[in-house]
């Protein structure tokens, strides 16, 4: 016990877990509206299509800034937005075939940008690679200071247009019926998952980014029908599950944090899958259990009954 | 010689990926395929501490194992309620997580190169040959492709009537007495199979580029199922082999190449295609107003 | 008894904590045209899915000709609601028909020109016969419904269930569908049909069964489609206008 406390006390790993915590939160909240609007694998989609974003970002400015890799990101993203919903909106192909393509055909572009850039020898292209596959192990006060304003400024934002992103997520043609501006707030919260899932990349890597949008959002459904509670429970699991990801790798040999990361939301996943009251598994046995005997109950009634007056 | 390996080995996978993909896209499971190809990552691990080398059927049994073990969680969250994109993302990172754990755990006695794993290395199919009896009979990953394919092929062709009524009409088809779980899981066994024979070639994440992207072409080209199979393998391996000749030109990744070069054909497709293009549907449209305008003024 | 076409003995279903189904029992005579009536949520589609085992059953059993439903499976067809389908697929009205005989073909046959000519037929029977290459997205709410028929036709078989097939179709097709369903019945067959609208069920039906939940009543539709069981069916929210013979029903909204 007191190395644990001993391990908090590093002013690395002080740091190191704020910023996974913040990562998860700002995931988890935004990851809830996701979910709602049948979006889950759209951060899968956007941290893949970030690659040739980053790699155009290099190519252009010939530097490894880390703020110009944002930028970059982020414009990939938001045309890999755009065409996913061009795709889906302008032939009979349907959303997951469209996510999926958007999703390897810029990821196929990245890799061949990335591996001119390797092979154009403008050496030292480490920095882009720690980019993509997450580093959090490395992450300094600097960096966390940026993701503790961006992750206030979206959960500031959802905040401010809850109500907004409520109606949308659930009836959009009603929004849209009562004046909503539905297009402008489609793409902000297309927006807002970017910048989630660019931030986050840093941190976890391209694939477990997708994680931690969809994870904590699925395991807090199940605890509540209200979405406020919803969006409150998901940013907490976020948050947990990177404050005891770090905590475990920092205290274990060499075990990277995003990976346990994602592995502690899992758990809170499946915690929540079989034991949430009314909604886990658990519960939905137990309640058919006792239908069933209920049933069995009035139909042994109804047969005495009928003994009875046959006699 | 070796570049007809390689571009043989890019289009034997592109065939493969193609016919089993149409099914993926028409029934919406695109992700599924993008899933398997990350999730299988845990398997080869496993498979690699237990066999002890990088190439052997073991590891390709384990992955393909891991494969439909992903499909089979996946379907018990949907059962349990979980949205069924939900659910594919939960299990797949957690999976995939599992796998970079055991590899960082056991860094030491894994010679398994992981960026070679994700995006494969199809230049040195060539060098990597099958030899039965001292005689080098062609690259592995030539006759592991090749085998898939016909499995592929095989069975769809065999099943053909059941694979196509299950994507067509799921709950017709359990009155009728098919067993449709069987047929999912035999897809997805096939999907599991093509993608873990296609790493070498062009790694875990291209794969879904592959299985994905042509069929998805093809779709917007033809109202006839088999018409699309067919049409995907030709888009596939015209992707390949253009992919290869364009990577040799940049100097850059041979696979990334392959699919931006089916990305590309997509985007040509998506907006020229006779049926259901983009672009030519709008300029029907406007041809068809100016028509009607013209008539109105005769009248 | 052994050989009525369908015999259900105490069916129950429930979804979570409400029983969907509570008990149902009846038998079926052979060559009859059955109209099954109710208010929504009174589990008529949800009879016909636990009769084909299509979901699970709380208890209960049901007999196909005097056998379980899965030896059977070849003398039933079904009419699903139209939604089940994705009609985005790369094939056409023939294609579908055709799919009809596939439970017929067993595992490795496939389907051939006596298939085809038997599609072409049944197509013809619902009038759709110019229509057999046509991608089946292309074509209208009641081309479709008309399609989904023909292939029930194709499947020949002496036991059919129908789920709302007359929901969304215009008049033409409406009428269509119900001079086929008498053709059936007259080759002696046996229709089981989810109605939705109480103004044509004496018209089009010669047995009625009323549902909520469980089986109110079930008959001769001049003996049992009456005031009193429409009204306990309904639940008392129900208005009768009775103009010369014909009685014309109003429901309120619920």
């Amino acid at each position: 016990m007191l190395e644990w406390m001993s391990l908090l006390k590093d002013p690395n790993v002080q740091w190191i877990v704020l910023g996974s915590m913040l990562l998860g939160l700002s995931s988890g909240v935004i990851g809830s509206f996701a979910y709602l609007r049948k979006q889950s694998l759209m951060g899968d989609a956007l941290s893949h299509a970030a690659l040739p974003g980053v790699c155009i970002a290099f190519m252009l400015s010939g530097t490894k800034s880390i703020l110009l890799f944002l930028i970059g990101a982020a414009a990939a993203g938001v045309v890999a937005t755009f065409g996913i919903g061009f795709i889906t909106r302008n032939t009979r192909i349907k959303q997951d075939s469209a996510l999926a393509i958007v999703l390897t055909v810029f990821f196929g572009l990245g890799i061949v940008l990335l591996t001119k850039i390797q092979h154009s020898g403008n050496g030292n292209q480490s920095g882009l690679d720690k980019f993509l596959f997450g580093q959090a192990a490395s992450m300094i006060r600097s960096d966390v200071i940026t993701m503790a304003i961006i992750s206030i400024v979206l959960v500031g934002i959802c905040t401010l247009l809850f109500k907004e992103f409520k109606l949308l997520s659930f009836d959009a043609g009603f929004a849209r019926g009562i004046g909503y501006p539905v297009a402008f707030m489609d793409q902000l919260i297309m927006f807002l998952m970017v910048v989630a899932v660019v931030v986050g990349i840093q941190a976890v890597g391209v694939v477990l980014m997708a994680a931690l949008l969809i994870t904590p959002a699925v395991s807090a459904r199940y605890w509540t029908e209200r979405l406020g509670v919803m969006v409150v429970l998901a940013g907490m699991f976020g948050a947990f599950s990177g404050f005891a990801g770090t905590f475990i790798s920092a205290s274990g040999n060499n075990l990277p944090t995003g990976p346990l990361t994602v592995l502690v939301a899992t758990a809170l996943f499946v915690i929540s899958v079989i034991g949430a009251p009314r909604r886990g598994v658990l519960s939905k046995w137990l309640l058919r259990v006792s239908v069933r005997s209920q049933v069995r109950r009035e139909q042994a009634v109804l047969q005495f009954r009928g003994e009875e007056q046959s006699q | 010689m070796s570049t007809f390996w390689i571009i043989l080995t890019g289009c034997l996978v592109a065939s493969a990926c193609g016919i089993v993909g149409c099914f993926l896209v028409l029934r919406k499971m695109a992700m599924v395929g993008d899933a398997i190809s990350h999730s299988v990552l845990p398997g080869i691990v496993i498979a690699f501490l237990i066999s002890g080398s990088r190439d052997s059927l073991f590891m390709l049994l384990g992955a393909a194992v891991i494969g439909l073990i992903t499909v089979f969680l996946i379907q018990l969250f949907h059962q349990s309620g979980v949205q069924s994109d939900a659910s594919i993302g939960v299990v797949f990172t957690a999976l995939f997580a599992v796998g970079v754990v055991l590899v960082s755990v056991y860094t030491r006695d894994i010679d398994l190169d992981l960026d070679c794993v994700l995006y494969g290395e199809i230049a040195y199919v060539p060098w990597n040959t099958l030899q039965i009896a001292g005689v080098d009979i062609g690259p592995k990953a030539v006759w592991g492709v090749g085998l898939a394919l016909l499995l592929c092929v095989g069975v769809i062709a065999v099943f053909y009537k059941q694979f196509k009524i299950c994507s067509f009409d799921p709950v017709m088809a359990a009155a009728v007495g098919i067993p449709v779980a069987l047929f999912h899981y035999l897809l997805m066994g096939l999907v599991s199979v093509s993608t873990v024979a296609s790493f070498e070639s062009v790694g875990a994440i291209l794969v879904v580029g592959m299985l994905v992207v042509p069929p998805a072409s093809a779709y917007l080209l033809t109202e006839k199922l088999s018409r699309m199979m067919v049409y995907s393998v030709i888009i596939g391996c015209s992707s390949s082999i253009s992919g290869y000749y364009v990577a040799r030109l940049l100097d850059a990744s041979i696979a990334g190449s392959m699919i931006s070069v089916a990305g590309g054909i997509f985007l040509v497709v998506l907006l020229f295609s006779p049926s259901h293009g983009v672009l030519l549907r709008k300029w029907k449209q406007k041809r068809q107003l100016q028509e009607q305008a013209s008539n109105a003024t005769i009248v | 008894m052994c050989t009525d076409p369908l015999t259900i003995d105490n069916l129950s279903v429930a979804y979570q904590k409400k029983p969907v189904l509570r008990n149902v029992s009846f038998s079926v005579s052979e060559g009859k045209l059955i109209g099954i009536v109710g208010p929504n949520g009174a589990g008529k589609s949800t009879l016909i899915k636990a009769a084909l085992g299509l979901l699970p059953r709380l208890s209960g059993d049901v007999s196909v000709y005097g056998k379980g439903y899965r030896e059977q499976r070849k003398l039933v067809g079904y009419v699903p609601q139209r939604e089940s389908v994705d009609w985005d697929f790369p094939t056409n009205a023939l294609d579908v028909v055709m799919m009809g005989r596939y439970g017929h073909l067993g595992w490795f046959r496939r389907p051939g020109s006596a298939e085809r000519t038997n599609a072409m037929e049944c197509l013809a029977k619902v009038g759709m016969a110019d229509f057999a290459d046509r991608q089946i997205s292309q074509l209208s709410g009641g081309q479709q419904q008309r399609i989904f028929l023909a292939r029930a036709l194709a499947q020949d078989a002496k036991l059919y269930f129908m789920d709302e097939p007359f929901v969304g179709v215009d008049a033409a097709t409406e009428k269509a569908i119900i001079t086929l369903l008498n053709e059936l019945k007259m080759q002696g067959k046996t229709v089981l049909v989810v109605h939705h609208d109480l103004a044509t069920v004496e018209e089009y039906f010669d047995w009625v069964m009323l549902l909520n939940v469980e089986l109110i009543a079930f008959g001769p539709t001049e003996q049992t489609f009456t005031t009193e069981n429409l009204q306990q069916t309904y639940g008392g929210r129900l208005a009768l206008l009775n103009r010369d013979a014909a009685a014309s029903v109003i429901t309120s909204g619920r």
